[in-house]
């Protein structure tokens, strides 16, 4: 199974590379460009047929060495989780502001792990936040858009 | 000549110069430390505060802070695997497992006294050979460049032991094909962006690299929480935070250091070329110029493995002044930001800057080794504690790794999009670092990508389409013919393990 694995990466690498390769070709140039000895399609059509030379060498010849995955032993729901709240976090750092969305990103990461030292969290989350906002923001002068503190006025 | 290295360290030495290069240390070493912020953003963040300054104490307070910046960077390659730029992306290589051995201090340490030696060196090349280098830097051409490049990419098969070639080559090609997506440079025309404003210009080296390295560091280690074979290691924050250099591995650092810097600053004196093919060159070669035991340490934690690209890195950095100084070409992103801040203090670098004005030009170089000084003699008592970071138990430290280096895309892009894409290719790269893909070569080739095309572009339309240009210059074919003999040796190699 895990030998197949190996394998299937390498299949859907060779569709990549396939898909990557048709796309390529389907670049719009400029006319007078269309026969130039390398436009902007030229780069790309190379790699494409790269990787399908790649990735076909590594479909037919034999594995050398087998990678064993013990799928039992993996944590894929808390990997889940956290990359759920990463989305979440992505999609409500511009609405919400940097402020809010890192503070509660950060507790709720803390929570979701198994961390149950509620004030370590809090100190952790909000007051950390607040205080790297400041070196960026305040003493770096990096903006940082925040919509929240701007609507309590805590931030011009 | 001496003359003006006397007028240089006169003016580098007073009270006020030394003060500012510390404080420009201590600000460099924390603003390198955050991801996307690297010494380009550092010094560029510091010109404002400069121009109040005399043009000496302006160069010498950015030579604090570039200085600073380039080890703040290697030291969040090294405790958290992310390297904020691609100069030291090779550091992470070596430097992160001996980290996760407990051994962050001492790879901290090892990285400190390498860099200043890359740099010790590097200067002492710099004294005797920048004049006669500029014209070396300059008979560069495209197709050299070019070669310089497959050069550069046959580094992979420094990570691609035990029957992994067509792994790393795959890898190559996935980072050259993200390398290739947005505008061309050239004629604009965009590519692979299916209509979507946010790819236009194209996908960032910090995004790539904090989901290839940091996120999915990250993710793997939550992933691997109760694999039995993947237990952390306890140890205590004594060994954690020694710095303490042993005889055998000193003797290795003297091997590998004199070699490297050699590769370094060579590499950093050709324009473009910079600190990241150096240190990816010099990995690869001191990987293939070690005995077959300490081979295979590299990627586990080899002194020689952190050794090399960290002296490499540094002897860039003093090379890529020689074209900036003595022919007013700035060879990185860095000194580009740098030849700015000096055209803003009156100073034209140029040829007649080292024949006219010795004392500037030695100014600036003794200003820059001092900073050099000032960085080790600060940073080395401050390792053990900055080592222990990585005493932070996981539960806290992974979310403080991934909001990093989500803050690093969004200070850089401010938008949705970005933070998606990292998330997304850093699920990716956890799954294939699950199967034993290697990121480097993916990094590697994703950085040199749009050289790469650049230079092959060049020669062809010189060319007139033919591959001539290939072995048309002696030089190219050198190149060429060194990348053949290293690819050629590998296999050879490693049929003779078998």
């Amino acid at each position: 199974m895990n030998i197949n694995t190996t394998k299937i990466i390498s299949l859907l690498f060779f569709i990549f590379s396939a898909f990557y390769l048709y796309t390529a070709y389907q670049i719009q140039v400029f006319a007078f460009d269309e026969n130039a000895p390398f436009n902007a399609r030229t780069f790309p059509i190379y790699l494409g047929y790269a990787g399908l030379f790649f990735s076909g060498l590594k479909l037919i010849l034999p594995e050398p060495n087998t990678i064993k995955v013990d799928h039992k032993n993996l944590e894929y729901k808390k990997t889940g989780i956290l990359i759920v709240i990463a989305i979440i976090y992505g999609a409500t750092i511009l609405k919400v502001g940097y402020f809010l969305t890192t503070s509660l990103f950060l507790f709720s990461s803390y929570y979701f792990l198994g961390e149950r030292r509620w004030v370590l969290m809090f100190l952790l989350s909000f007051p950390f936040v607040a205080a790297f906002m400041y070196l960026l923001h305040g003493i770096l002068d990096i903006y940082l858009r925040d919509p929240f503190l701007q609507s309590i006025g805590v931030m011009g | 000549m001496i003359e003006g290295i006397l007028i240089g360290l006169t003016t580098a030495l007073t009270l006020q110069n030394i003060l500012m290069v510390m404080v420009g240390c201590f600000f460099g070493t924390i603003i390198g430390m955050l991801p996307g912020l690297g010494p380009m953003t550092a010094i560029a963040l510091m010109i404002p505060i400069t121009y109040g300054f005399d043009p000496a104490t302006g160069l010498i307070l950015m030579a604090g802070v570039y200085y600073g910046a380039v080890f703040g960077g290697s030291t969040s390659s090294i405790l958290l695997n992310a390297p904020g730029v691609p100069g030291t992306v090779a550091t992470s290589f070596d430097g992160y497992p001996m980290a996760q051995q407990g051994k962050a201090g001492k790879a901290l340490a090892i990285a400190a006294w390498s860099s200043f030696a890359g740099g010790t060196l590097s200067a002492i090349y710099l004294l005797f050979m920048a004049p006669s280098l500029s014209k070396v830097s300059l008979s560069f051409r495209s197709p050299d460049y070019f070669a310089l490049m497959i050069l550069g990419l046959t580094a992979i098969a420094a990570f691609s032991s035990k029957g992994q070639f067509l792994k790393a080559m795959m890898m190559v090609i996935l980072g050259l094909m993200l390398a290739s997506v947005g505008q061309d440079s050239l004629s604009d025309i965009t590519r692979f962006t299916f209509d979507n404003m946010n790819l236009t210009d194209g996908i960032s080296f910090v995004l790539v690299v904090m989901a290839t390295f940091a996120m999915s560091e990250a993710l793997t280690i939550i992933l691997k929480r109760n694999d039995p074979t993947s237990a952390a290691k306890q140890v205590s924050l004594t060994e954690l935070g020694s710095i303490k250099i042993n005889k055998e591995e000193r003797s290795k650092m003297y091997k590998t250091i004199p070699r490297s810097s050699i590769i370094g600053f060579l590499i950093g004196v050709l324009p473009g070329a910079g600190a990241t093919i150096a240190s990816f060159l010099a990995y690869g070669m001191e990987r293939n110029v070690v005995n077959d035991e300490e081979k295979e340490k590299f990627g586990k934690g080899s002194v020689n493995g952190l050794s090399a690209p960290e002296t490499a890195n540094n002897a860039a950095c003093s090379g890529s002044f020689v074209p900036m100084l003595t022919l007013g070409i700035p060879g990185s992103g860095t000194t580009a930001v740098m030849l700015g801040a000096l055209l803003g203090f009156g100073v034209q670098p140029g040829p007649r800057l080292y024949m006219t004005n010795p004392e500037i030009f030695w100014s600036i170089i003794m200003s820059m080794y001092i900073g050099m000084v000032i960085l080790l003699i600060l940073n080395l008592p401050l390792i053990p504690y900055i080592a222990r970071i990585l005493a932070v138990p996981k539960n806290y430290l992974i979310p403080l790794i991934l909001f990093f280096s989500v803050t690093g895309i969004y200070v850089m892009s401010f938008n949705n999009f970005d933070i998606y894409l990292m998330i997304g290719i850093a699920v990716v790269a956890t799954f294939l670092r699950l199967y034993d893909f290697p990121m480097p070569p993916l990094i590697l080739a994703f950085v040199l990508g749009g050289l790469m095309e650049e230079n092959l572009r060049r020669s062809l339309l010189l060319s007139n389409g033919s591959w001539e240009f290939l072995w048309d210059r002696t030089l190219t074919l050198c190149i060429l013919l060194t990348t053949i003999l290293i690819v050629v040796w590998h296999f050879y190699k490693s049929i003779i393990r078998k």
